[in-house]
């Protein structure tokens, strides 16, 4: 099948025009309708991607899939994956009936929401599958829409707030990209991504306003990509939005935000940053390994005083993304096995741990941690699930997220021992306030009076969550799974990143003999 | 060969003699009740002239010792014009009628004005370009007005008369420096003395008064100041027409005299321009988070979006200009679907300008909502709405040109922009409820604004091949 990803890519768009065009009126019949409608759309998107995973030769570090066609400006609309971005879309496409499932018991407009959940696959997978600089672009920030109107539409109390929070903040960090992109058209002459990947950006070091720029444009470039890059991830100090946006979004958008959204930024630094920046990556290497280790161990501290549940799973989430901005930038096998390990492990534990925020969050409205306790009296299979995730999110032997950290430690530690030391403090706080919040909200006697007629996970529920629960074991004892797909193209990327430092490195040994 | 003269400036020349025909037909005929057909010819037949200067082949032509140009810049910036104003007068119709406001006169003076607006764009001549430039100010002046008993109106009218004429003042001083220093009021002929004898400084001055002047016709910052209080007070259709066709004829004319008369020193201008551009961006964003008047925000929107504009022009290059035309063709569409919305907005029968009054709009008109949300995310220049794309052209004009400082100032304006076309949204889709407003049959309004949101949709798709046509409009300005 010639045009395969653009299946996978526009099937849930269709699936929106649909509702939107067909789907009249706001009775539980419709309701229901939208419902089926967008489950089915993700369904089949899902058993579509399932297609591609069969035909992918992971041998072939090369982009397979390819489909272009001419585009306005020069551009191109030009789609294929790689080793490195296959995983992300079946994780989407994996993600998204879960997520759709997650929000089976809305009555607020619905057929509105579930217009802005296709939207919003459609563009999550199209960041993956994009080949075309502005192809990406366009992607990229398209997502902000949907997502601004789920969070400002069915959020909760303050939901304005975070809503324009969320939007401004990211909006700021990708339109310098944008600059970044314009400026790499204009120097190499195409926005075709595998091009740029093979073209070299100038390092020449230059004075800028009196400031000399080692690295040259590649540092300006890598600058720009990072300041959208960083915040989308998010990586301290600019993971503030993430918070407010996760507290106030409603559980569907939180799953997704936590889950793909995320992860968005990640594939950058390792579509773009890396390896189209490879002088510029590595100076600001220590930087950015840094910045991660405080991450790890900042928003660890913060995530052990918070009050509200969805505060500090989103905490959490900013310390698992420091473990893939390190293992990224550490620039090794293990370390970029380990990011890409994570970043996927990472979707589904999150996932799952804001899908059991929302049980409980459903029965009783709130979030507050000191609202509970003692649920397992009561939720006995809620607790088991409960207890799996949180043991996942700590990194437990056997559970997937155990993998990831294990390989970015052993990536950093070759590159950095002080760096893999602060980030592994971060594992004992991880487990200090998992297990915190375990035992405040699962364990002990059930006294609360609002408690006593609470109900454990009902079918749908479980039906949700089984998934999430099956890829967090499987992945935990086998690994191979992911890395298989991933290990060519990793060890390529780190190839190519290697030899241009090292072309790097001859060319200023011989300018300065 | 007066003949062959009259006969390329034909266009002009057919609307300008049906205009004064049909101010005959009012005056002796049925006064006001004949404003209705006057409207709909006069919006007729500028589609018909649109269609006409599109059909134009490529080929530049001059008439009357090159004070008049007909080329495919001229042909291409007269569709807009006419396309736009057309729209706007048919658009506004309903809206006057209602409100007893649909004089006869308004179509004949709109008509005038475009006059203008294609003498503007075709000037090759100092002369040319003054007179069309007053043609159709004084047009627009008494159009402000129209509105009598209505204060407001008025006072837009005579504010925008007084500044319009010390600015038309400062462009005529410009316009003697430049006569003074190089000989001749001829674009042409001061291309060559420039070429020949170089900038002198009399020339530069000249040049910057005369941008001084123009920067007033498209409400640049520092020049800006008339534009929020004429928006507001004037009727809203005629403020839909000063934010579009206008617009479009200032600019291009700006384009044609920096390229046609200063082209040889873009170093002179280009700075002034970027300038201009970075200061409106910036002004135009940040002064319109405190409005809470839709027609004061959209004003300040369009300060703005002039600043975007210019940045294309300041790369002093072939394809800024033709990022230039493609932003202006584009911001006029989004302008007209976010005014055919204004026309709808009422309460109790009387229009209202309050954007508060916007609270849960998605609940009454789930449609009209979200065409008008899709043109606020354009406008803020969100991809992959068309509006975007506009960005990215004058952006990319910037950075080949080698002014990347502006093309991030412009990014960054945008950013601060977004805050208030989002916060439009945000009433609509998510405040809190008050009283809503009428729930108006506007047939024309509603697809008008339904079709510009389906543009900015479906634009991602090609443009609709704007960008060709523009390259080659650009191309003919700029050798």
């Amino acid at each position: 099948m010639l045009n395969l990803l653009s299946i996978i890519t526009f099937t849930p768009a269709i699936a929106a025009a649909i509702l939107a065009i067909f789907l009249r009126g706001e009775d539980e019949a419709a309701q229901s309708n939208a419902k089926w409608v967008a489950l089915v759309a993700t369904l089949a998107t899902f058993a579509a991607s399932l297609i591609l995973l069969v035909g992918f030769d992971p041998q072939d570090t090369g982009f397979q899939f390819v489909e272009e066609h001419d585009w306005i400006m020069g551009f191109s609309y030009k789609m294929g994956v790689d080793g490195i971005s296959i995983l992300f879309v079946m994780l989407t496409t994996f993600l998204m009936p879960i997520t759709i499932g997650a929000c089976w018991n809305v009555t607020h407009r619905v057929k509105d929401y579930m217009i802005a959940f296709l939207l919003l696959e459609t563009l999550m997978i199209g960041v993956f599958t994009a080949l075309d600089l502005v192809l990406f672009y366009l992607f990229f920030e398209a997502g902000l829409i949907p997502m601004f109107l789920i969070i400002g539409i069915w959020g909760g109390k303050d939901r304005i707030y975070a809503a324009f929070k969320f939007f401004l903040y990211t909006f700021l960090g990708s339109v310098l990209m944008l600059v970044a992109m314009i400026a790499m058209y204009v120097d190499a002459g195409t926005t075709d991504i595998p091009t740029l990947l093979q073209h070299q950006f100038s390092t020449e070091s230059f004075s800028l306003m009196g400031w000399q720029v080692l690295g040259g444009m590649q540092t300006l470039l890598w600058l720009a990509f990072f300041a959208s890059f960083a915040v989308k991830m998010p990586m301290w100090p600019v993971h503030t939005w993430l918070p407010d946006a996760h507290v106030q979004a409603p559980t569907a958008g939180s799953v997704i935000l936590a889950a793909v959204l995320l992860k968005m930024g990640g594939y950058g630094f390792l579509r773009f940053s890396l390896p189209m920046f490879p002088v510029a990556s590595d100076i600001f290497a220590p930087l950015v390994l840094w910045l991660s280790a405080i991450a790890i161990v900042y928003t660890s501290l913060v995530a052990l005083m918070q009050e509200d549940m969805k505060k500090l799973i989103a905490y959490s989430s900013v310390a698992h993304m420091g473990f893939v901005t390190m293992g990224i930038f550490a620039a090794n096998q293990q370390g970029l096995d380990g990011a890409i390990f994570q970043m996927i492990s990472h979707g589904f534990i999150s996932g799952a741990l804001f899908l059991a925020v929302g049980v409980i969050y459903d029965r009783m409205h709130t979030r507050e941690i000191v609202a509970y306790g003692g649920l397992i009296n009561r939720m006995p299979v809620y607790a088991a699930v409960f207890l799996l995730f949180t043991m996942a999110n700590v990194g437990l032997p056997g559970t997937s997220g155990f993998v990831g950290e294990f390989l970015t430690f052993m990536g950093v530690f070759q590159v950095n021992t002080w760096v893999a030391f602060f980030a592994a403090t971060g594992v004992i706080l991880s487990a200090g306030y998992a297990l915190w919040l375990f035992r405040r909200v699962v364990m002990g006697e059930l006294i609360k009076e609002s408690l006593k007629g609470i109900k454990d996970m009902d079918r749908r529920e479980k039906l949700l969550i089984g998934p999430l629960v099956a890829m967090t074991l499987i992945l935990g004892v086998y690994p191979a799974l992911v890395t298989d797909i991933i290990g060519p193209s990793v060890t390529a990327l780190v190839d190519g990143h290697t030899l241009a430092l090292q072309a790097h490195e001859a060319a200023s040994q011989l300018a300065q003999n | 060969m007066i003949g062959a003269d009259l006969f390329t400036a034909l266009p002009e020349i057919v609307l300008a003699l049906f205009a004064m025909a049909a101010l005959m037909v009012g005056v002796y005929g049925g006064k006001d009740k004949l404003a209705e057909p006057i409207l709909w010819a006069t919006a007729g037949i500028m589609v018909l002239l649109g269609l006409f200067a599109g059909s134009k082949g490529l080929e530049a032509q001059t008439a009357f010792n090159g004070m008049y140009i007909a080329d495919a810049f001229a042909h291409f910036s007269k569709m807009i014009i006419l396309f736009s104003a057309a729209v706007v007068l048919v658009m506004g119709q309903s809206y006057l009628a209602a409100r007893d406001l649909l004089r006869f006169e308004y179509p004949i003076l709109i008509a005038l004005s475009v006059v203008g607006m294609m003498l503007m764009v075709s000037s090759g001549d100092l002369i040319a370009l003054y007179m069309g430039l007053e043609l159709q100010s004084l047009a627009l002046y008494v159009v402000a007005t129209m509105n009598r008993d209505s204060l407001r109106s008025t006072e837009a009218g005579l504010k925008y008369f007084i500044l319009g004429a010390l600015a038309s003042g400062l462009l005529l001083y410009g316009a003697s420096l430049t006569y003074g220093y190089s000989g001749t009021t001829l674009f042409a002929g001061i291309i060559t003395t420039i070429s020949e004898d170089g900038m002198s400084v009399g020339l530069l001055m000249g040049l910057a008064f005369m941008l001084a002047g123009l920067a007033f016709k498209v409400s640049a910052v520092p020049f800006h100041m008339w534009t929020p209080d004429v928006y507001e007070g004037a009727p809203t259709p005629v403020t839909a027409f000063f934010a579009t066709a206008p617009k479009v004829a200032a600019m291009a004319l700006i384009a044609r005299v920096v390229h046609e008369a200063f082209g040889v020193v873009p170093g002179d201008w280009t700075q002034i321009i970027a300038f201009l551009a970075a200061a409106s961006m910036f002004v135009g964003a940040i002064a319109a988070i405190g409005q809470r008047n839709i027609k004061r925000l959209m004003a300040y929107s369009s300060i703005s979006h002039m600043g975007f504009a210019l940045v294309g022009l300041a790369a002093g290059t072939a394809q800024g200009v033709q990022a230039m035309l493609v932003y202006m063709a584009i911001y006029v569409t989004m302008n007209i679907g976010v005014f055919a919305f204004i026309l709808t907005m009422s309460r109790d029968g009387k229009p209202v300008t309050d954007i508060d009054s916007l609270r849960q709009y998605s609940k009454a008109e789930p449609l009209r909502a979200l065409a008008l949300l899709v043109l606020m995310f354009s406008l803020a220049g969100v991809p992959p709405l068309v509006g975007f794309f506009g960005k990215f052209y004058v952006l990319w004009a910037a950075v080949e040109a080698g002014m990347t400082w502006l093309a991030v100032a412009g990014v960054v304006a945008s950013v601060i922009g977004a805050f208030y076309y989002l916060r439009i949204v945000y009433y609509m889709y998510f405040g809190e409820e008050i009283e809503p407003l009428d729930t108006v049959r506007a047939p024309v309004q509603a697809t008008l604004l339904v079709a510009s949101a389906a543009i900015m949709v479906l634009g991602v798709i090609n443009l609709f091949g704007i960008e060709g046509a523009a390259a080659l409009a650009a191309n003919a300005l700029v050798k």
